[in-house]
């Protein structure tokens, strides 16, 4: 008799906890609120290589249209798409271009297609310590550093004789954790689609972090968004190939598209948006929405 | 097995009184029986979310291939480096911990007066109470520089680092748990040490450690376990590279911090999603295995 209820009672238990771990552990890791909650919340997720003007923007439109609350959160493009798709997010952030796969399973999930708007533009840019002598790299030199078959390990290399505070001669290449956007973006645009990017690099979490380790770092090369710059560090001039003019990136060189780098960044939501989702997207491509993005450091849609 | 029973119904106490106690004791084996069934459900979770990939498992590329590729077209998931990162810096925090874990753990038991006891202990518990975030916080923006300086090398978030780190997160947990097995040896074998004439030196060595072993090895395995499983400090802290370390101060990548970088943005129900369920596993199994022995041999003091 008593052996019986405990053991119905075990599987009571398993029973009851197991929807709980799978409600737990599958829940986005991005943490955002469901869209349940008020109409006029806009659960806005995504990019890291956007999180500052996504942040920006959400201030400066709580001015403009104080009834809507922007809730602003990183983690990565893919973090943001994850959540779209499960339905945790309205409008996703993302430095890349929703894959087929993620727009099959949004179809499948909630039957809506993605709609994707471009709303400005990232120069990735190539910091350096500050007291790194180096002033340009071609995009060969770059992947000569980065890819996994290439020549480049050492300073020396690329003819950089001493730097000030480096200890060896070591180049110490910081990419970003290899899932995120920027990494994906980096990887294309450098070694390309079939190439492999060296095992030991050092893989930052972040755009801040990884320009924070190349401040402290002299050894040290990564990458990272225009905007992330300080003091600091210094950004490289990059040409598209040897004997061709290396160029800074700017909103200017990014707009005629003579830097090499430099991709779109976009905002997705599931399906044509709610007229308050609307109404916040309208404002980012207006004028004071347009004006954020240089003023953070990323590159305004060029003006029609 | 019996479990006590509730007392037969004794004379003066109302059926109502018998059906209270009949159903706080259900209560309690409920509770009791709740953490079997949360760790059994932890890991029937983790092991069901990565089970869908076991069958094209290459197992032993997966343990010892160095191939960390999870986004790469196709993919490569060689988890060696990953492995080796979590085991060497887990054996370098040890090398650190265990020598002043023990050490302060004898200070704290045998020589030390009531109040600095009191004064220590208090300390020390403050030790294990700081946020593992804010340790790696200051390994980033502490000790990295520091240990760059210091030790001549290029890039201060490396294994040394991170192992320093572990070491002071697990100190705590030695001291105190190895603290609590000292104080179990009976004083008659010191007043016998004592009475030998042999010095401390001999007494801890020769009457103490012999006593105590058990204890003491419960202690130090439980310190292992908390530097297996540590993943802010070590995210923040080794560098996060996935290669094979070939000196102190190399960046490594760990099991652990693999798992919190990418889970994010790993697409839900993915290959790469479960491979790093599967490291979860791993990694469970890893730490079972640690506090499995801990148990045992402090199950091995008890019969004694």
């Amino acid at each position: 008799m008593n052996v019986s209820i405990r053991s119905k009672n075990l599987r009571g238990a398993v029973l009851g906890l197991v929807p709980v771990l799978l409600a737990t552990g599958c829940g986005n890791s991005g943490g955002g609120p469901s869209g349940d909650s008020s109409a006029d919340t806009i659960a806005n997720i995504g990019s890291d290589t956007m999180l500052q003007l996504a942040m920006a923007w959400s201030e400066a439109f709580k001015l403009a249209e104080p009834g809507v609350n922007v809730e602003v959160n990183g983690g990565g493009s893919g973090v943001g798409i994850a959540g779209l798709i499960n339905g945790s997010v309205d409008l996703a952030n993302s430095s890349r271009a929703f894959e087929e796969k993620e727009a099959a399973d949004l179809r499948a999930k909630q039957g809506k297609e993605p709609l994707g708007v471009t709303v400005g533009f990232d120069a990735l840019s190539i910091y350096v310590h500050k007291d790194n002598p180096l002033q340009e790299l071609t995009l060969e030199q770059l992947a000569g550093i980065y890819s996994r078959d290439g020549a480049i390990r050492t300073w020396s290399d690329l003819g950089v004789k001493a730097i000030p505070g480096a200890q060896g001669d070591e180049i110490i290449a910081i990419s970003r954790q290899n899932n995120s956007g920027t990494h994906h973006y980096f990887k294309e645009a450098v070694v390309g689609k079939k190439g492999v990017l060296r095992p030991d690099c050092v893989n930052q979490n972040g755009s801040a972090d990884v320009v924070n380790l190349v401040a402290t770092t002299p050894n040290a090369i990564g990458y990272s968004g225009m905007g992330y710059r300080t003091d600091a560090v210094r950004i490289l001039k990059v040409a598209k190939r040897a004997g061709e003019a290396a160029i800074l990136p700017s909103i200017a060189s990014t707009l005629d598209k003579s830097y090499p780098i430099a991709r779109p960044m976009f905002v997705y939501t599931a399906g044509e948006p709610a007229a308050h989702i609307k109404k916040y997207i309208d404002w980012i491509l207006s004028e004071p929405g347009q004006s954020l993005l240089a003023e953070n450091g990323y590159v305004p849609l060029p003006k029609q | 097995m019996s479990l006590p029973r509730s007392p037969e119904r004794p004379a003066g106490r109302g059926r109502l009184a018998v059906l209270f106690e009949q159903a706080i004791e259900l209560l309690i084996r409920l509770c009791g029986i709740s953490a079997i069934v949360f760790v059994f459900g932890i890991f029937f979770f983790v092991f069901r979310e990565g089970a869908p990939y076991l069958a094209q498992l290459d197992l032993g590329a997966f343990l010892f291939s160095s191939d960390w590729y999870p986004s790469n077209d196709p993919a490569h998931y060689g988890a060696g480096a990953l492995l080796l990162g979590t085991l060497s810096v887990t054996l370098l925090a040890m090398l650190m911990a265990v020598p002043f874990g023990l050490g302060a753990a004898v200070f704290v038991s045998e020589f030390s007066a009531p109040r600095t006891r009191e004064v220590l202990k208090i300390v020390i518990e403050l030790l294990a109470a700081v946020p593992s975030v804010v340790w790696g916080f200051i390994g980033m923006s502490v000790l990295g520089p520091l240990i760059k300086d210091v030790f001549q090398v290029p890039l201060g978030v490396n294994m040394f680092n991170a192992a320093l780190l572990l070491a002071l997160m697990s100190v705590p947990i030695i001291v105190s748990i190895g603290e609590d097995a000292l104080k179990a040896v009976p004083d008659s074998y010191r007043e016998a040490a004592l009475a030998l004439g042999a010095t401390r030196w001999q007494t801890v060595f020769r009457m103490l450690f012999p006593a105590a072993k058990n204890g003491l090895l419960a202690a130090v395995l439980l310190g292992v376990g908390r530097a297996i499983g540590e993943t802010m400090a070590v995210l923040m802290a080794t560098g996060h590279s996935a290669r094979i370390p070939t000196s102190l101060f190399d960046p490594v990548q760990t099991l652990t911090a693999t798992i919190a970088a990418e889970l994010g943005e790993a697409r839900q129900g993915s290959e790469h999603y479960q491979v790093l369920f599967l490291i979860g596993v791993l990694l469970f199994t890893l730490t079972f295995a640690v506090n499995l022995t801990a148990d045992l041999v402090v199950k091995g003091i008890r019969r004694k």
